[in-house]
């Protein structure tokens, strides 16, 4: 376990450096950020200021060993744009798009386990086969074009539920978050069952699979040998049999949850990471697209991380150590 | 006595074609079992031949621009062209474009990049995983650590990395799917040449001291395909998918190449007003797309699985 631990901390290391490399060298290529940002109009003196300025006239890799440097103290550049340190402007984003990624977990679980359970122990029946063909839509629709249609039906039809913006929140522990109002949940719910229905998808797919294995198996004879119920049977023993590759899973799945808020973000008009990370592309703001695939690239080496070190403790059959070999 | 025969003969005429039937017309007896398969299939291959036929089919260029009339935007679905008279079958977006021309030229776009991503990421992590498994030792845990870190990052972060560093564009949209699919080629090529690395007629080539070229392309490579084709026909769905997402967000294809993504982007603005059109009918035909494709690869699936070989 202890060599397991360090040797992931080293391996993360590594993984970041080079991806620190990769981004910046890609980033600090392409473009050059002055011609959007000064005014066709400056004089050859402005002009030359701003690039000492914004320190684009260095040679590149004093560029990198600065960002390097001032990275490890924290500071990952100042947004050309809004003149503010990177590393803060998404921070401050940052609660909006974990909300909305926990809004879409919650949805996939709460509804995905039970549908699956239903479709694994039906699976012959029409409601098992609907649920399935149900779930291949769910892999196959477009995340930003379902968004598009929750919107026109949800919001511009019916006019429930509105179409974009974070709406009211309140501070819980210093952090804004929205799900605590009645303004601002009814702005989540669109987003989170947007961002959720690939998830539900494969929710409902994992459990059905696993629904399906257990009640094969031994245990299952015999609590029904025992006479318990029927209800216990599928809703204590194996609900808790399946609910380890599912819990991993979806725990591996948050960060591509997280990635993917950048599209339903876009669709929803979400104040969070994925929002600015879109607009900061458009007008080539370079601080805050290397500062968001540093942050985004530590968040998913954690979560994998930590899914990992939870999966060996909930399954004891798994050993760290042999994951390697 | 002759009944006796007879039976012999039925039993063996019964028998043969079993033992003798080509892999080829196996595979596609097998494959055209399911009715759903030969659903998606006939889907795809309609949508293939929309796609390919599209300037011919098409009641308009839509982006000829001498052929749009402004005063023809935002039409309903089912209005009249002003100055031919065809009719608008699924609407016209802001610029007086057909949207039903648009959808045949934007499949086209989208199935080429589609296709085109998904076969270099064949070639390129096909290659790669052979390459790892045959040589083995070092330079396979080596690469496999490679894929398997680049597998824990989700496709289309390294995507939309990729596309803002290069820049939109087709070649640069093909080499940004191709570089966050690869690795799911790799990995499965890898495990299967694994297993097939161990039988007796690579150690039989090797005997014959035939050349690493000969004996991983003519010999490993063929017995690895199967399960490389099952995976090709999801990404090329996941290909499509992922560019008409990256399209809508502004980071894909440029404006003068229209795919799906981009027509749906284009009725963005006017959802809100109800004009739903212009972006409903190009999210269906993406759909039916990628619905067709992920049949025929389920099919696939079941059929090339030598578990569930019958």
């Amino acid at each position: 376990m202890i060599v397991f631990l360090i040797r992931r901390t080293f391996q993360s290391v590594v993984v970041l450096l080079i991806m620190s490399l990769l981004v910046f060298v890609g980033v600090y290529t392409i473009g050059n950020p002055v011609d959007i940002l000064i005014s066709p109009e400056a004089t050859q003196q402005e002009h030359e200021a701003a690039v000492k300025a914004l320190g684009l006239d260095r040679p590149m890799w004093e560029q990198y060993r600065v960002f390097l440097t001032n990275a490890l103290h924290g500071n990952l550049g100042d947004s050309f744009v809004f003149n503010e340190p990177a590393l803060k402007l998404i921070l401050q984003r940052m609660p909006a798009t974990l909300e909305l990624a926990f809004g879409a977990m919650f949805i996939a679980v709460i509804f995905g386990i039970p549908l699956g359970m239903v479709a694994g122990i039906k699976h012959h029946s029409w409601i098992g086969r609907a649920i399935m063909s149900g779930s291949i839509l769910g892999f196959s629709l477009p995340t930003f074009w379902v968004g598009l249609m929750l919107i026109m039906l949800f919001a511009v039809i019916f006019g429930w539920l509105p179409a974009s913006g974070r709406g009211e929140t309140v501070l819980l522990f210093g952090i804004p978050v929205s799900f605590l109002t009645v303004d601002g949940l009814s702005h989540l719910i669109l987003p989170a069952i947007n961002l959720g229905l690939f998830k539900l998808s494969l929710t409902i797919r994992l459990t059905r699979a696993g629904t399906q294995e257990n009640m094969q198996l031994d245990y299952v004879k015999f609590a029904r040998a025992k006479g318990l119920s029927n209800t216990r049977v599928i809703g204590v023993h194996v609900l808790k049999n399946i609910l380890i590759p599912v819990v991993t899973v979806l725990g591996l799945e948050l960060g591509n949850v997280i990635a993917f808020a950048v599209v339903t973000e876009t669709v929803f008009a979400w104040p969070g990471m994925g929002k600015l990370i879109i607009d900061s592309i458009d007008v080539l703001d370079r601080p805050v697209i290397v500062a968001y695939l540093l942050i985004t690239v530590t968040m998913f080496i954690i979560i994998n991380f930590t899914v990992d070190v939870l999966y060996s403790i909930l399954d004891p059959r798994v050993r760290l150590g042999d994951v390697k070999s | 006595m002759t009944t006796q025969t007879k039976m012999q003969q039925t039993g063996i005429k019964k028998k043969k074609p079993a033992e003798v039937e080509a892999p080829l017309r196996r595979f596609l007896s097998d494959f055209f079992e399911s009715r759903v398969a030969i659903f998606g299939l006939s889907i795809f291959l309609t949508i293939v031949f929309v796609a390919i036929f599209a300037p011919m089919i098409s009641p308009q260029d839509p982006y000829d621009l001498a052929q749009l009339d402004i005063l023809d935007g935002r039409l309903p679905p089912g209005s009249e062209n002003t100055t031919y008279g065809y009719t608008y079958w699924l609407g016209t977006d802001d610029q007086g474009r057909d949207m039903l021309s648009g959808i045949f030229y934007g499949l086209r776009t989208s199935l080429t990049v589609g296709a085109m991503s998904a076969l270099i990421a064949l070639i390129v992590g096909g290659c790669i995983g052979l390459f790892a498994a045959y040589f083995g030792g070092r330079v396979d845990t080596v690469i496999m650590r490679i894929v398997d870190i680049q597998l824990s990052f989700p496709s289309i972060l390294i995507a939309l990395v990729l596309m803002a560093i290069l820049g939109q564009g087709t070649d640069k949209i093909i080499l940004a799917l191709v570089a966050a699919q690869w690795a799911y080629y790799a990995r499965t090529i890898r495990g299967t040449a694994m297993i097939e690395r161990q039988k007796e007629y690579i150690e039989a080539a090797i005997c014959l001291a035939m050349s690493h070229k000969r004996i991983v392309f003519r010999h490993l490579l063929p017995n690895c395909m199967p399960p490389l084709i099952v995976v090709a026909t999801v990404q090329v769905a996941h290909a499509i998918a992922l560019e008409a997402t990256l399209s809508f967000l502004g980071i894909g294809l440029p404006v003068t190449q229209p795919s799906l993504g981009l027509l749906i982007s284009n009725g963005f603005e006017y959802m809100l007003s109800g004009k739903f059109w212009i972006s409903f009918f190009p999210g269906i035909a993406l759909l039916i797309t990628i619905v067709s494709i992920n049949l025929v690869g389920d099919q696939l699936r079941d059929v090339l699985n030598p578990r569930l070989r019958r």
